[in-house]
């Protein structure tokens, strides 16, 4: 069997403890929220906390309100969104997004701010101690080169949130709490498009929640691309959300998932978009944007121009759904899921 | 230092003194001979490990023992009640939905949990809750069968009680 | 005395079912034994060099370590096959792939060994890296292996069946095609585990989820130098097996050497990652099929080119290799034949068997090949191979003695099931369906050490309890043969499945069954339990005719009864009749055995490939693909196998959705592939992920509907007529997805697994106007060894190489092959 190592184990009460705590020493202090990144890369000595503190029985991240907008704490379950009403009738495209991650069990353990934070992912080094010795390690853990692109001089490693490119889509804010303070920033602005240091957030700082502002008029939508209908990370994935007035969009947001070492923004496209129709056109050349953006890289399943290449026809259904077009038949065949159910 | 561990298991209270780097896997097979649950890769990656925790199937193997404190763990040797065998495990042995029988535990929990919370699932349904579990034998559908027939008998008051 | 089956054909709970749902079934990792020692192998972390020097004090300090090992413990060598015992238990000198065992340490408990066995350091002087058959054929030197064809080519062979140049020469039509296979693993569930200990008396026991108990009992006398009398291995129930678990493997032999030392139980669970570097599975083929056609799609010869990437040890290789070859002509009538198969030595882990062992990667071969002819002369495919298929009773180029075929009702069954005549180039554009057929041996006719014993060995116990034992070698992997043990002799004995107890693979306790491989278990082991249950059923029918004054020829054994078939009233329970039995004669203890009949192939190479009786299957694949992308999905599958008789049609509708399970993953999904760094900057040759999460094997969402359909002709030579399952249906399953592939799109995807990116890179080609096609280009040279002529049964030949040097001067004809060869060819020669 694959076993943890040594650790040392503390479980708050409170965001204030935890936040208390993790300033000890933020350098090899993690939180552990579900566990479902943390546990198995630690199986693996990716990461080798000396110190986990444990965010179960902090019941104040545990809450979803929905009175305005919605504001999920970082401690909510994959499941307990999917089951959520609302999150189902109003945020389609992060329904979508997180019923599509991992399993049903996974979903019951993983949580969003685990989600959010959750490691960057490289079949370089998403592997055991032993694996990466055979390769002498690489510049993410224990190493220097990048084997993925030998002359880069910094990791490529992949974004492989589902949710996070569903959130930025929908506008979304998340709460960060020090033991020095808290500070609220816009979703996309916690990544950076480097695969080691990939959040902007500080060692010290908690994610407490997620926030959406409020859905009136946005309509949404998630496309995922990966091998199996189930288990997979994405290799490519858009996430696409639209206030329409009528026909016309009013605003617009495209985020690409799983072609970069964050979740990317296809900025100018969705400029583009506003006070515009829907045409196939229009849907063509803001895929061309999409497909010009991505980048990515020999590090997931399947090859990279083969991804690449299927970013412009995600973008594509994803417009399409937007627009109204009956796209069940298209996405159950690529998600292998009927997506009608979860459990 | 060991751990000491007060919590439920199949419905008796247990108590055990654990290495505190084991898992939920490790201290059910290891500390408490309940080697019904099984593994598969230790990673999250097979399902073959699922236990309900709290009434919720989740795997074992991704969970630190530490978090198991007060609280209540079923695991396939509880399924059966008084000597008497859940109807999915009638099901699933008479119909060949297990072959070699080693996913079996890891899909009988996933199954019974689903209709516990949904007593009638249509075969979609059925797929996706299960699909967090990975079988190499059957080709799953004599599970999805079994888990269909488990259905009727549960409906006709053919549970175990 | 016919009269209705009791057991024998009606669906039903299979006897070990109540375990397996309740958790009970105790796999080798279950086994928890008092004062039980924990093993860790350090395992390669290059793929080929030297051992300068291990340092081992690190670990050995550490508490709670009671022993560590390096290869100096373990100096005799050892392997599946005589021919190749080259595996160490530890590495004594060179290690040859990232994955090969070094060291072990045996500990208090895992995590210990873990942390220990991680201090452990090794000193390497790299040798060069062979990531490839290219490789290994262009660089003789440094041999991975001092043994061997030549160079790093483990085996070469070359025969030839007939005059087949002349015969492709003088063809209509040639076709010549290269096609290749990707590697692909078992990924059974359960990861291989193993328990020693040394017994009070002093012997050791060795409990191991293996296939093969026989030839681990074997291996382990040998490699630890202790004689097989004085060691017991049982087979645990396997948690899937699908040939992963065929080979006496390094952390068994180890944990039985600590075991001995130390006098307490060692027990070893592989990490998953430990199992993709076990392996022995599909190996990566290249191949090259030309054949000569008529206008009518008759073949009228075929020459067959294997390359197989044998990784870095001998494992079932030799087999592995001559199984490429073996198969074609016992499912299509080829009148002249040739095959030459070359495997070479790589530094990646072992290939061997898995499933349909060799004949998968040229099934692909031949069926897609048969589909462009069809396509080509315009004939749908199904005729065509309606019209090719192998004659019954009949004995094939390669001297192959073919018996029962029901491959032509499969194939019509799958084309009237799957509504083939309106489908067939008819879906839209997108939708497509594609047919292929397989055959697969009901047991290798040979056993892997030559010998005159049985391959299967039955005994009953039978007392006055009334209920019956019986012990065989069998193993139960989750086919379901200890279902069929009990099974055959509750129906034989006229009792209920429940009175009858298997006690299997224990080499203490049971007679020798050489193992759940080669689809041999239940043709075998069946045959076997019912000659020891019918001698059982003599007995007692002596003693209860005796007793009651009926005359035997009336008795009849039912519903758990010994009555009289003309006054059913008249007789006795099952129990007092082993009574009286046991009274006329003593204990009652019967045997049975099972040897195949000898093979007319006399041949170097004629040892693979025979067999008692061949399963047939046929299917139809739906799919469905996305012009843009490529994506692929397959909806439905129809599939027809030719088991002749069902012994319990729950277990055999589960073996057939099983292979079509596993025939999709390798269609579509899975591989065993690798990633060679940069050679200026490293020598580094490592498995691309040995995760159960990357690599791919279908869930619960991925799989289609399956349209199952059983062909029951009972076939003589089969326990109650009984053929495969476990193997065939998997087979046809990888070329139908290619031919339904390029019936919904039009390219040829001519390379296993048909994923999306060759789709569309096809596609793509088939737009530039370029070859419709993503496969792979000219197969390589090879210095092929002399050709071994054997003149084909319907020209006359006996059996043996022409050229051969031993053979005999004056050719002795077998009389009965030759009549048998010149009935079954005249009309379909000339
Ligand atoms: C087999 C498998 C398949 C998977 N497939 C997918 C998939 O398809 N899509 C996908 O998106 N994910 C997938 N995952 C990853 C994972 O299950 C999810 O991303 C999950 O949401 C992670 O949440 P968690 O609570 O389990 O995170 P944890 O493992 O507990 O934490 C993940 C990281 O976030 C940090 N963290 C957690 N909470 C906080 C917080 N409140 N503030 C700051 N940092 C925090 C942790 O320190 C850690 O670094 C998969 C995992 C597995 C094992
Ligand atoms: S992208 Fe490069 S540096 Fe980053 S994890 Fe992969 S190999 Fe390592
Ligand atoms: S053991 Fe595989 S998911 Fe837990
Ligand atoms: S029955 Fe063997 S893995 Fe499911």
């Amino acid at each position: 069997m694959m076993r943890l190592p040594s650790y040392r184990y503390r479980a708050p009460k409170t965001v204030q403890d935890a936040a208390a705590w993790l300033a000890e020493s933020p350098g090899d202090t993690m939180l552990l929220a579900g566990g479902t990144d943390l546990i198995p890369n630690m199986k693996r000595r990716q990461q080798a906390p000396s110190t986990l503190v444990g965010l179960r029985g902090v019941t104040e991240l545990a809450q979803v309100d929905d009175r305005d907008g919605l504001e999920i704490g970082a401690g909510v379950t994959l499941s307990a969104l999917v089951h959520h009403d609302r999150v189902h009738a109003r945020y389609p495209g992060l329904w979508q997004a997180v019923g599509q991650i991992a399993t049903p069990l996974l979903r019951n353990m993983g949580t969003i701010g685990g989600n959010i934070c959750l490691d960057t992912r490289c079949t370089y080094y998403d592997q055991s101690f032993e694996w990466r010795q055979a390769i002498n390690f690489c510049m993410k853990k224990d190493g220097d080169t990048c084997w993925v692109a030998t002359s880069s001089d910094k990791c490529l490693a992949v974004s492989s949130t589902d949710a996070a490119p569903a959130l930025i889509a929908l506008g979304a804010t998340v709460r960060l709490v020090s033991a020095t303070g808290t500070r609220d920033v816009a979703l996309t602005d916690l990544y950076a498009n480097d695969g080691m240091h990939y959040l902007t957030r500080r060692a010290d700082e908690i994610l407490t929640a997620v926030t959406l502002p409020r859905a009136e008029g946005w309509r949404s939508t998630y496309w995922k691309l990966r091998r199996r209908g189930s288990f997979d990370f994405p290799v490519a994935a858009v996430a696409a959300a639209a206030r329409f007035d009528g026909d016309r969009i009013v605003e617009a947001r495209i985020v690409l998932g799983a072609v970069a070492s964050r979740p990317l923004e296809v900025l100018a496209a969705a400029a583009r978009l506003a006070g515009q129709t829907l045409t196939d056109d229009l849907m063509a050349s803001v895929a061309d944007d999409a497909y010009t953006l991505a980048k990515p890289m020999d590090n997931t399943d399947f090859e990279l121009v083969w991804r690449k290449k299927t970013v412009r026809s995600l973008v594509t259904s994803a417009l399409r759904e937007l627009r109204g077009d009956d796209m069940r038949a298209a996405r159950t065949k690529l998600a292998r899921h009927p997506l009608l159910v979860i459990s | 230092m060991k751990l000491r561990l007060n919590f439920s298991v199949n419905g008796e209270s247990a108590e055990a003194l654990v290495d505190p780097d084991k898992t939920l896997l490790e201290v059910l097979r290891e500390d408490l001979q309940l080697t019904g649950t099984k593994h598969g890769c230790e990673l999250g990656e097979c399902g073959a490990c699922a236990v309900l925790l709290d009434d919720q199937p989740v795997l074992s193997c991704l969970v630190v023992s530490h978090e198991c404190e007060g609280r209540s763990v079923v695991t396939v040797e509880g399924l059966t009640v008084d000597g008497r065998l859940h109807p999915l495990q009638e099901c699933f042995a008479d119909l060949g939905a297990s072959q070699c029988g080693y996913c079996t535990p890891g899909i009988l929990i996933a199954a019974k949990a689903l209709l516990d919370r949904e007593p009638n699932p249509s075969r979609d349904l059925i797929r996706e809750a299960l699909s967090g579990n990975l079988c190499r034998c059957t080709g799953y559908q004599q599970i999805l069968d079994a888990v269909e027939a488990s259905i009727v008998r549960l409906g006709e008051g053919g549970d175990q009680k | 005395m016919t009269r209705p089956r009791n057991v024998i054909g009606k669906p039903r709970r299979r006897v070990d079912g109540r375990a397996k749902v309740t958790g009970q079934t105790k796999f080798a990792d279950d086994i928890m034994l008092p004062r039980m020692l924990h093993c860790k192998l350090l395992r390669s972390t290059v793929p080929h060099a030297k051992i300068v020097r291990i340092n081992t004090s690190k670990a050995a300090a550490v508490d709670g370590v009671a022993l560590v090992l390096t290869g100096e413990s373990f100096p005799i060598p050892y392997g599946i096959l005589p021919v190749s015992h080259d595996e160490h238990a530890l590495c004594p000198d060179v290690v040859r792939f990232v994955g090969d065992p070094v060291a072990a340490v045996v500990a208090r408990d895992e995590a210990t060994a873990d942390r220990a066995v991680r201090l452990i350091d090794v000193e390497y002087e790299t040798l060069r890296t062979f990531a490839s058959p290219a490789d290994s054929l262009a660089y003789p030197e440094p041999r991975i292996h001092d043994y061997g064809d030549f160079g790093n080519v483990h085996k070469a062979v070359a025969l030839q069946f007939g005059d087949v140049d002349a015969a492709i020469a003088g063809a209509d039509h040639v076709f010549d095609d290269t096609f290749f296979f990707e590697g692909n693993t078992h990924l059974p569930i359960e990861q291989h585990a193993t328990v020693a200990t040394k017994d009070p008396d002093g012997k050791l026991v060795v409990y191991s989820s293996t296939q093969t108990p026989h030839y681990l009992h074997r291996a382990l006398s040998k490699a630890l130098a202790i004689p097989a009398a004085h060691i017991r291995v049982v087979a645990t129930p396997n948690g899937g097996g699908f040939g992963g678990k065929s080979d006496p493997f390094n952390h068994e032999v180890v944990v039985a050497h600590a075991a001995m030392r130390l006098d307490r139980p060692v027990k070893i669970a592989l990490t998953r990652e430990e199992v993709f570097y076990c392996h022995r599975g599909r190996h990566p083929v290249l191949m090259r099929f030309r054949a000569g056609v008529t206008n009518d799609g008759r073949v009228t010869g075929l020459d067959l080119q294997t390359l197989l990437d044998g990784g870095a040890y001998g494992s079932y290789g030799v087999a592995s290799t001559f199984y490429t070859g073996a198969l074609q002509t016992v499912t299509y009538d080829i009148p002249t034949y040739r095959f030459r198969g070359c495997r070479v030595f790589t530094n990646k882990p072992p290939c061997g068997p898995k499933r349909g062992h060799g004949t998968p990667q040229s099934r692909f071969g031949q069926e897609v090949q048969l589909d462009k002819i069809a396509e080509k002369l315009v004939i749908d495919p199904a005729d065509l191979r309606l019209n090719i298929v192998q004659p019954p009773d009949s004995l094939t180029a390669n001297f192959l003695r073919v018996g029962t075929i029901g491959l032509a009702d499969c194939i019509k069954k799958v084309v009237e099931r799957s509504g083939w005549r309106e489908k067939y180039r008819k879906l839209p554009l997108g939708r497509g369906v594609g047919l292929a057929c397989s055959s697969y041996l009901s047991g290798a006719g040979l056993p892997i050490n030559w010998n005159d014993l049985p391959h299967s060995g039955v005994q009953l116990k039978l007392d006055r309890s009334g209920g019956v034992t019986v012990f065989c070698g069998a193993t139960e992997i989750g086919q379901g043969s200890d279902d069929v043990l009990v099974g055959i002799v509750a129906e034989v004995l006229g009792i209920e499945p429940f009175d009858v107890r298997a006690v299997t693979g224990d080499t203490d306790l049971t007679p020798v069954d050489l193992g759940s491989y080669s689809s041999r278990v239940t043709l075998m082991m069946g045959n076997a339990a019912i000659q020891a249950a019918e001698r059982a059923r003599e007995l007692i029918a002596d003693g209860v005719s005796a007793k009651l004054d009926i005359p035997k020829s009336r008795l009849v054994f039912a519903d758990r009864r010994v009555f009289d078939s003309e006054d059913p009233d008249k007789g006795t329970s099952f129990r007092e009749a082993v009574c009286m039995a046991e009274a006329k004669f003593g204990t009652i203890g019967t045997t049975g055995s099972y040897t195949p009949p000898k093979s007319p192939a006399k041949f170097k190479g004629g040892g693979v490939g025979p067999s008692p009786t061949y399963s047939y299957t046929a299917c139809v694949v739906e799919v469905d693909v996305d012009p843009e992308t490529g994506w692929v999905t397959v909806p439905r599958v129809w599939i027809a196998h030719d088991i002749g008789c069902s012994l319990n049609p729950v277990l055999v509708r589960g073996q057939v959705e099983g292979g079509v399970y596993m025939g999709l993953g390798e269609a579509l999904m899975e591989e065993q592939v690798f990633r060679r760094l940069p050679a200026k900057l490293s020598h580094a040759l490592v498995h691309k992920f040995p995760s159960i999460l990357e690599y791919k094997s279908p869930t619960f969402l991925d799989m289609p509907e399956v349209f199952t359909d059983l062909i029951e002709h009972p076939d003589p030579v089969g326990p109650f007529g009984a053929k495969e399952v476990g193997q065939g249906p998997l087979l046809p399953i990888m070329p139908a997805v290619a031919n339904a592939v390029y019936d919904a799109v039009g390219v040829r995807i001519d390379s296993i697994p048909v994923t999306p990116e060759k789709i569309l890179r096809a596609l793509e080609a088939k737009a530039a106007g370029k070859a419709p096609r993503s496969g792979p280009g000219a197969f390589p040279e090879i210095p092929w060894p002399e050709t071994l002529h054997v003149t084909p049964p319907w020209a006359g030949g006996d059996g043996r190489a022409d050229n051969d040097p031993k053979r005999p001067t004056h050719r002795k004809v077998d009389a009965g092959i030759e009549a048998k060869a010149a009935g079954m060819t005249k009309e379909a020669r000339s």
